[in-house]
């Protein structure tokens, strides 16, 4: 059964978008991102202009991180303090990037431009992750593995505007989630991704959060800067289809449940490791895709490949 | 395939078409007018169910001759990006724009278009896309112009909108004729113009033309007129509508 998207302007099949909201969101209930990085390059794949993916994204992502910070309010794993304050960094971060994809898109290299942050992204964080991960797989084996600490002192730490966060039980320098929260900002703008793949690992490793209130917070603040994005790419852009967004976040709601439930049958490594493969394999078909010659050279300016 | 608005309609109107048919062969009525021709219905109506759309084009001349139409959508300002090798990757390098690019383009015709006008005709009237003239902007040797405006013609060629093949139009007997108009899912909303040529002897010597209306209807209609002039008020409900449906999808599994 197609429907015919009116932002977009294509018909599409109404199942193939409420399967893969499902999809995503299967993904998003197991490991605990946000799924967009993966949403946004297969709604281009099936024909929704890039612009137009990258925007309507966002606006599902509203309805989803919502979702999700619900769930995770109702057992306290949410630290408002820390999320407000990356917000204030998150907010100023998607200003600029709506306003670079705009100035992109108006160079024609917009396309391009969201192709190579993907790479990079995807690529840099996949192959961390999956080092990572192999490795906690493999000292598992060997009983009685190295203690660590809860986290380690460096020169982040002796930045000012120190500030204590309760909830996360850290006293650091706020000018560290501010950054943090810019730089997924404008992420979010230009890639249309709520940017949970980066700030779940930064709020581990770089802040040092405990894990039990790491999703939830940064789902607090993808939440807002998601609909500051939705927001502003629809007041410059236009691009925003809420038809589009509304059926993906149907099936995603169902998908992420299900995706709770595989989730914690799995153990952490084995999650990390199998996400670490998921985002290689579309960092490389990514890449693939921009150092193969095109079937044609010429494209219009607004069309797909 | 098309089970829109349109094609239901159009099937209504077979007997109807006929009737009209047999009332414009009428010599008293149709003199005076080489062609006349007219479509079974000047709106596409663009619906959330839609898939693409055919419309019948039908018309009757004042004697033998042959007939070709060209459908032709409103006209956009369109740019050609190409793309070049750099660093490995590859990027959109030189564009051209070009300013009157007609965004629907499909000819029909009675027999195959080389047989019936001669080229200085066909380029006279643009009848077939490589007769497709665009102006450009700025200053661009026409050499590199014309490298674009053949790579915009393929590429929307390719996409359905404009017409690689010729369409078939019939003859029912000397002087009725018919043809089925298809629109692709992808057709470009506005105001269209068929141009219909009435051909004897390589030259037209008779032509009527007749617009037709493709526009989105509904909801759809009116969350996309929404979306362009009130993008803010649309941008906070597509917003408070990700909030809502967000809220909403927690509700039932909030002992989970």
């Amino acid at each position: 059964m197609d429907i015919y998207l009116p932002i977009a302007e294509v018909s599409v099949d109404v199942f193939v978008l409420l399967g893969l909201g499902t999809g995503i969101g299967f993904l998003s209930g197991v490991f605990g991102v946000g799924g967009g990085f993966l949403l946004t390059p297969l709604l281009i794949f099936i024909g929704v202009p890039a612009t137009v993916a990258v925007a309507s994204s966002a606006n599902q992502l509203v309805g989803a991180s919502l979702s999700g910070v619900l769930a995770h309010w109702r057992r306290g794993n949410v630290d408002f303090k820390m999320g407000v304050i990356m917000l204030l960094g998150g907010l100023v971060g998607s200003v600029l990037g709506v306003w670079v994809f705009t100035w992109l898109k108006r160079l024609g290299q917009v396309e391009l431009t969201i192709s190579l942050c993907y790479v990079l992204l995807l690529g840099t964080l996949g192959s961390l992750m999956m080092v990572e991960s192999a490795r906690a797989l493999l000292r598992q084996r060997r009983p009685g593995g190295a203690h660590r600490k809860l986290h380690q002192h460096n020169w982040l730490h002796g930045l000012p505007l120190k500030t204590r966060f309760r909830r996360s039980k850290l006293y650091i320098s706020a000018l560290l989630p501010i950054a943090l929260g810019f730089a997924v900002g404008v992420l979010s703008a230009i890639l249309g991704i709520g940017g949970g793949f980066l700030l779940i690992p930064a709020m581990i490793y770089m802040l040092g959060m405990p894990t039990s209130v790491v999703p939830g917070t940064s789902l607090l603040q993808i939440i807002f800067v998601a609909a500051n994005v939705t927001f502003l790419q629809a007041y410059t852009n236009r691009t925003v289809d809420a038809v589009l967004a509304l059926l993906l976040l149907a099936g995603g709601v169902l998908g992420a449940q299900i995706g709770t439930r595989f989730g914690t049958r799995l153990r952490g490594e084995q999650l990390r490791f199998l996400l670490a493969a998921l985002v290689l394999a579309v960092a490389a078909k990514l890449a693939f895709d921009l150092t193969v010659r095109p079937s044609d050279l010429f494209a219009i300016a607004g069309d797909i490949g | 395939m098309s089970r829109g608005h349109i094609s239901r309609r159009s099937r209504w109107v077979g007997p109807l078409e006929l009737l009209l048919l047999l009332f414009m062969s009428w010599p008293e009525i149709a003199r005076g007018d080489e062609v006349v021709a007219d479509l079974s219905s000047h709106l596409i109506a663009i619906s959330s169910g839609f898939t693409g759309a055919s419309v019948v084009l039908f018309g009757t001349t004042d004697g033998p001759g042959d007939i070709v139409a060209v459908v032709r959508g409103p006209e956009r300002e369109m740019t050609v990006w190409r793309k070049g090798k750099a660093a490995g990757i590859w990027l959109n390098a030189e564009s051209v724009t070009f300013a009157n690019v007609p965004s629907f383009y499909s000819v029909v015709a009675s027999r195959p278009l080389d047989d019936i006008v001669s080229p200085g005709i066909a380029a006279l009237y643009r009848i077939g896309p490589g007769n497709l003239k665009f102006d450009v902007r700025g200053a661009v040797p026409p050499e590199r112009a014309k490298r674009f405006s053949d790579a915009l013609i393929r590429t929307q060629q390719r996409n359905g909108l404009f017409g690689a093949a010729t369409g078939k139009i019939s003859f029912l007997g000397e002087r009725l004729f018919r043809s089925v108009l298809i629109f692709p899912a992808n057709v470009p909303t506005g105001t269209y113009l068929v141009e219909v040529f009435l051909v004897r002897n390589h030259d037209v010597v008779g032509g009527q033309t007749t617009p037709l209306v493709v526009s989105k209807v509904g909801v759809d209609a009116a969350l996309s007129d929404f979306a362009t002039r009130q993008s803010a008020a649309y941008g906070g409900i597509a917003v408070l509508t990700a909030v809502v449906a967000g809220w909403l999808a927690s509700l039932p599994f909030r002992g989970a």
